[in-house]
């Protein structure tokens, strides 16, 4: 078996199970936010319990439109607040300890290897990085988790992308899996569980192999995962309170598909409107003006993407007409990022950081884009409309791109700021 | 069941930011959310969308956000049925969860054109074009969903579930 076919077996109480098999698995965590769980507690409220199966293994983060951005936010996350408080729900995380849930709830040991997770949001699928089973659902399957902690799955056939070589400067988590749906297509691993693995991915850091697990739902995967290894050990030192079971996959395991990528030569990339699928390498993009840059969210705004960012931006200015928005993904990060100075850096630079929200990456607020307006972000989607105005662009790439991209006024490689060959 | 309407054409990865915008996403109130239902594909569909007319899509439906505002607003709208040549995963949940009425049928997503009459039996999963006479048979549900259909959605199953 695979890996996620182990952990779904694990928690279905089979020793055995096969893909598009139907299970009922018990879940150990179930999130939502608050866009989300308003519509869950709505139907929770409908199937007429009167607790929630266990207040320790519910997350609720409001971190879409938060700090509240307008009436209509305040009450949903009022309705959020108020629920949490009614069923006693421990891991609640309210403005000032909240961050975006995808970089929160790792960090906070809330999730570990061997895990099963349901999220009403449909970048759950970050936590396989961890190894752990991990997918979005609506809120109506969040309703029903909080309910009787189970959901009713179909277990995925696996794909495999082996990756080997190793990365060039400025190339990381972000360029490897926009390559990938760039060779596979949003719907190229439809239903399926992403399995990644190879010496490269063995040797990214931490940071990376979330932003990778957490767009596998851009290629329409149900998860993403990867091999538990001394990284992921040394990373839930300390954080998960929990036991966990670390689970790998059989050398004899079965794959519906196995893709074999030699990355060692692999440029940064960047992804063109409007569809995660179009990326490019960046030396193929020239002279693409932009009004924006965003530097955050689920995927990038961790320690390594932040760091990388200011690398590039200490002691250097972004271009007059750029506007650069930096989003440490939560507190913590956005802590650590101060005591290492790269707060100022980005504000020196002319840049503004704003507080851990998802905020611009789904076109809510903090940084909306007008018609005709273009932006660099380290985001997932560029969906048409995604980040305001329906005639507005957004280009994915990583952080490196991003910031190099808001020094010179239009989409740019690394190098072009560093200074190293190119 | 059967369900009778005119189609609305859409092509391929229609995702969720297109069939409900984020910046509409600060109510769950459906019938607010259907008031901008595709909005950003066609200015016109909600305005123009009568009741029991069927959406027809190609692959990938409903890509993108895991928002089940999306398959909410649709239905609120008054659409009937989606059939698709395939779905977006979260957005197939959600709308058997939800009781929304999809069907895959890559077929009749190919050949049907937008304003055909269409005539679905859901049951047997059986799409009549009564514009041009053709007839499509779309792939069955497995039991469990059509148990769940049965139930009429996720929450009635998990009523029945814990006794409530």
């Amino acid at each position: 078996m695979t890996i996620t076919e182990k952990i779904l077996a694990a928690h279905a109480g089979k020793q055995e199970v096969k893909p598009g098999e139907l299970i009922n698995a018990r879940v150990d965590l179930v999130l939502g936010n608050d866009i989300t769980a308003p519509v869950a507690i709505k139907e929770f409220a409908r199937i007429g319990v009167d607790k929630v199966f266990d207040p320790e293994a519910i997350a609720l983060v409001p971190d879409h439109f938060t700090p509240n951005k307008d009436i209509k936010s305040a009450e949903q996350a009022k309705m959020v607040r108020e629920f949490a408080k009614k069923y006693g729900i421990v891991h609640y995380f309210e403005v000032g300890k909240m961050g975006i849930e995808h970089c929160l709830l790792p960090e906070q040991g809330l999730v570990g290897p061997g895990d099963l997770v349901i999220g009403a949001d449909s970048h759950t699928c970050t936590y396989g990085a961890l190894g752990a089973f991990s997918t979005g659902v609506g809120s109506t399957d969040m309703a029903a988790g909080m309910a009787l902690g189970e959901v009713w799955l179909k277990v995925p056939p696996s794909i495999r992308f082996h990756y080997y070589g190793t990365l060039p400067p400025w190339v990381g988590g972000k360029d490897l899996i926009l390559y990938t749906i760039g060779r596979i297509g949003v719907d190229g691993a439809l239903y399926s569980a992403m399995e990644f693995t190879g010496e490269t991915v063995a040797a990214l850091t931490m940071d990376d192999r979330f932003t990778m697990a957490n767009m596998a739902i851009e290629a329409g995967a149900k998860n993403g995962i990867f091999p538990v290894d001394e990284k992921t050990l040394a990373y839930i030192d300390g954080r998960l309170k929990r036991p966990h079971k670390v689970y790998a996959s059989d050398p004899e395991a079965e794959y519906a598909k196995e893709y074999e990528f030699d990355v060692s030569r692999l440029e940064p990339q960047v992804a063109l409107p409007h569809l995660p699928e179009n990326a490019r390498p960046v030396s193929e993009i020239t002279d693409v003006r932009i009004d924006q840059v965003v530097i955050g969210s689920c995927t990038n705004g961790r320690m390594k993407d932040l760091r990388e960012a200011a690398q590039l931006l200490k002691g250097r200015r972004v271009h007059p007409e750029v506007r650069l928005i930096v989003i440490p993904g939560t507190q913590e990060i956005y802590l650590q990022a101060l005591k290492e100075g790269l707060i100022t850096d980005f504000i020196e630079a002319g840049g503004v950081v704003s507080t851990p929200t998802c905020g611009p990456c789904l076109g809510g607020y903090m940084g909306i884009l007008a018609h005709g307006e273009r932006a660099v972000a380290t985001t997932n989607r560029n969906f048409v409309g995604r980040m305001g105005h329906p005639e507005s662009e957004v280009y994915l790439a990583g952080p490196a791109v991003a910031a190099a991209s808001a020094v010179k006024g239009r989409i740019a490689h690394p190098e072009e700021v560093s200074g190293n060959g190119a | 069941m059967v369900l009778k309407g005119r189609t609305w054409r859409f092509g391929d990865d229609i995702d969720t930011d297109v069939i409900i915008p984020a910046r509409y996403l600060n109510t769950s109130d459906p019938k607010e959310l259907a008031a901008h239902c595709m909005e950003d594909a066609d200015p016109e569909f909600a305005r123009q969308v009568r009741p029991g007319d069927i959406v027809v899509a190609g692959n990938n439906f409903g890509c993108g956000s895991s928002r089940e505002h999306a398959p909410l607003a649709i239905k609120a709208a008054g659409i009937s049925c989606v059939v698709a040549a395939t779905f977006a995963r979260i957005f197939y949940r959600n709308a058997l969860n939800i009781g929304l009425p999809i069907l895959e049928c890559p077929a009749a997503a190919g050949e049907i054109k937008a304003g055909e009459e269409l005539e679905i039996n859901l049951e047997e999963g059986k799409i009549i074009n009564t514009t041009t006479g053709k007839v499509y048979q779309a792939a069955p549900f497995p039991k469990f969903m059509r148990e769940l259909i049965a139930a009429g959605g996720l929450i009635p199953y998990v009523r029945s579930r814990l006794n409530c």
